[in-house]
């Protein structure tokens, strides 16, 4: 026989019960739909993180509570990060051009007659600008003193402004944030959008206020001073170990710890980035886990159904022997049936797991990067799994005893 | 007759089991046809002729004993080669048609080419000569239908026209008429008749000695072993009553 008569039989075959041959595929189909659709969400987390992480600016240093050395909830109350942090690592460490640290609130902001709902508020320190290399178009950035004293004034995105005042001159104005009036003392350059965070578009004030306007409860409010990550600008030319080395010193002197017990992460932007992408990797490992399991299940689906198959068609099978079919051809038939079934199972699968990863991203909250490389893989080991699988029903349909497989009712 | 018979079979013994089970299903089967012969094989249920017809349809193996066809001795060969034989020298025409039920009646008839190893046949060949084998049987007309659309003894004609299409060197026909209504089994005999007429050999096997008397040879089974064997006087003078 040749291939293309091999093809048509197999794909004849198929076709005389559609019905079944679309359940047998959908094993493969959702398994090589959900590899495509998970890397490409977990690709896309990966590129919104270091996104962010190369947004932040160059040059900087994080300090991030530990948790699984006692971080918050764990230990004591010394194993919070606090604004006594901020100001000690901004006095002490040398090197160092800026410290600040950030709250995030949402918040409806009113201006005259205009509304906006569901503003971002970033309440943070008179540092932000050099730490964030976010630059300052006209106007001024709030100071320290205004951060401690809680002075009510607002420093806007350029977007959030246009939208607030169009062209007049914002500076000066007074602007509602919840029920806090808020006066404008500045509005940022553009900056854009980096890795998801529209700079343009957010009201910057201080940390005071927004502890003691926008936070969600009173509980919040107690813990005010707690402050989750701190972002330490280095000076071009400093060495980033060394300040590590003072800032990991100088906090646990300050949370009174050894400083191998130290609860809090000193990590540079590359740490981050290798951490997330360490963590990524081992994400992306477990993913090739469930994918291999689920083309398993896949492909022992399609055994069993070929099985059957065979067993229900030993007559077909029979007459085909008593016509001339060698067992190479009727192993052939199923086996090509079985890949058959399988690749076309990858490819509504690759269709779906594609169109999935698109509308995730698109109506989704999710931003996903569809991975070439996994289509092709995910294709590839639908492929393999036909093989296997097919083989041995294919096997047993050769080796049928022509003359009892004409007298099977 | 010195002519080279067609089909020989020298001392066929076929054993089914081992030990205090075994069961000989022929014993020592000696026959010669000749080209062109019609014959019947008759005999009740378990007297070996089902086996014999597996032996001469090459789906079966003797256990001992010589099967020569066409001066080839054949008893020997393994799956592939058998399969070879089944597709170019055998034309099959069984009880219960045997057709493959989803796929139309020209795809059926053209079914065996697919399988032929020597022949280098296009698609449209493959069409055109299903269709002259079905436009020889009468169905021309029916070409597009499934076999569920056919009656019986269309059926088993689409399943003559398949056992033909290879021009293969024996018809096989295993109680050609089992599954037919008298006017069907009417129809199938006369195109047997037709085919013997013009040069086929036929084997059948039948058990109603009314086909039987079709034949100009019948062969009596029991037990295995060939009871008799005698030339049908009857329709040996009907045909030279024919040819006069």
């Amino acid at each position: 026989m040749k291939p293309l008569e091999i093809l048509s039989v197999a794909w004849e075959g198929l076709l005389t019960n559609k019905l079944r041959t679309l359940l047998t595929m959908l094993g493969v189909i959702i398994g090589v739909g959900a590899v495509i659709m998970m890397l490409a969400v977990s690709a896309g987390a990966q590129a919104i993180v270091a996104d962010q992480i190369k947004g932040l600016g160059t040059n900087l240093i994080f300090v991030t509570p530990n948790f699984t050395r006692g971080g918050p909830g764990g230990g004591g109350s010394n194993t919070f990060l606090t604004m006594d942090d901020v100001s000690a690592i901004e006095a002490q460490v040398p090197g160092v051009t800026g410290v600040s640290t950030e709250r995030d609130a949402s918040e409806t902001v009113r201006a005259g007659s205009v509304n906006l709902s569901g503003v971002s508020i970033v309440g943070t320190t008179a540092d932000y600008p050099t730490v964030r290399s976010v630059g300052i178009a006209s106007g001024r950035f709030f100071t320290a003193q205004e951060v401690t004293r809680g002075t009510k004034v607002a420093v806007l995105g350029p977007s959030l402004a246009e939208s607030l005042f169009g062209s007049s001159n914002p500076i000066g104005q007074m602007v509602l944030v919840g029920n806090a009036q808020l006066t404008v003392i500045g509005v940022t350059a553009s900056k854009g959008t980096v890795g998801n965070v529209d700079y343009d578009s957010q009201l910057y004030t201080s940390l005071t206020v927004v502890n003691q306007r926008f936070l969600p409860s009173r509980l919040s409010r107690i813990f005010g001073s707690r402050v989750s990550t701190i972002f330490i600008k280095v000076a071009d030319g400093t060495s980033m170990d060394q300040t590590i080395f003072q800032t990991q010193v100088l906090l646990a002197k300050a949370h009174n710890v050894s400083l191998t017990e130290l609860p809090f992460n000193v990590q540079t932007q590359q740490d981050v980035i290798q951490t997330q992408t360490a963590t990524t990797a081992a994400f992306r490992a477990l993913l090739a886990w469930v994918a291999a399991v689920s083309l398993l299940v896949g492909g022992i689906g399609i055994m069993n159904i070929m099985l059957v198959s065979v067993t229900e068609r030993t007559r077909e099978i029979g007459i085909r022997q008593a016509i001339g079919a060698t067992p190479t051809d009727v192993r052939l038939q199923f086996l090509t049936e079985a890949l058959l079934l399988s690749l076309v199972g990858g490819a509504l699968g690759a269709l779906g797991g594609v169109g999935g990863a698109w509308a995730l991203g698109r109506f989704g909250s999710f931003q996903t990067v569809i991975v070439p490389w996994s289509i092709l893989l995910a294709f590839v080991s639908a492929a393999a799994v036909g093989i296997v699988f097919g083989y041995f029903p294919a096997n047993s349909a050769a080796k049928l005893d022509p003359i009892q497989a004409l007298r099977y009712e | 007759m010195s002519q080279q018979p067609l089909i020989e079979t020298l001392d066929l013994v076929k054993t089914y089991g081992k030990g205090p089970v075994q069961v000989h299903a022929l014993n020592d089967v000696s026959l010669r046809i000749q080209t062109g012969e019609f014959v019947a094989i008759m005999g009740s249920s378990g007297s070996g002729k089902s086996t014999l017809m597996n032996i001469l349809g090459c789906l079966d193996r003797p256990t001992s004993g010589r099967y020569i066809l066409a001066g080839q001795d054949v008893s020997d060969l393994d799956a592939y080669e058998r399969a070879e034989i089944r597709n170019r020298e055998i034309g099959f025409v069984f009880q219960s048609y045997n057709l493959l039920g989803r796929t139309t009646a020209l795809k059926n008839v053209a079914l065996p080419l697919i399988y032929s190893h020597n022949g280098k046949h296009a698609p449209e060949v493959r069409h055109k000569l299903a269709l002259e084998a079905l436009e020889a049987v009468g169905l021309a007309d029916r070409a597009d239908h499934l076999p569920s659309e056919l009656s019986g003894g269309q059926q088993q004609r689409v399943a003559i026209a398949r056992a033909l299409i290879n021009d293969p060197l024996i018809i096989l026909a295993d109680e050609p008429t089992g599954n037919l209504d008298t006017a069907a089994s009417l129809e199938i005999m006369s195109l047997l008749h037709d085919l013997h007429d013009r040069g086929r050999t036929i084997v059948m096997v039948t058990h109603e000695p009314d086909l039987a008397e079709h034949a100009q040879r019948v062969i009596h089974f029991r037990d295995g072993r060939v009871e008799t064997d005698k030339v049908n006087g009857e329709r040996q003078a009907a045909r030279s009553a024919g040819a006069h």
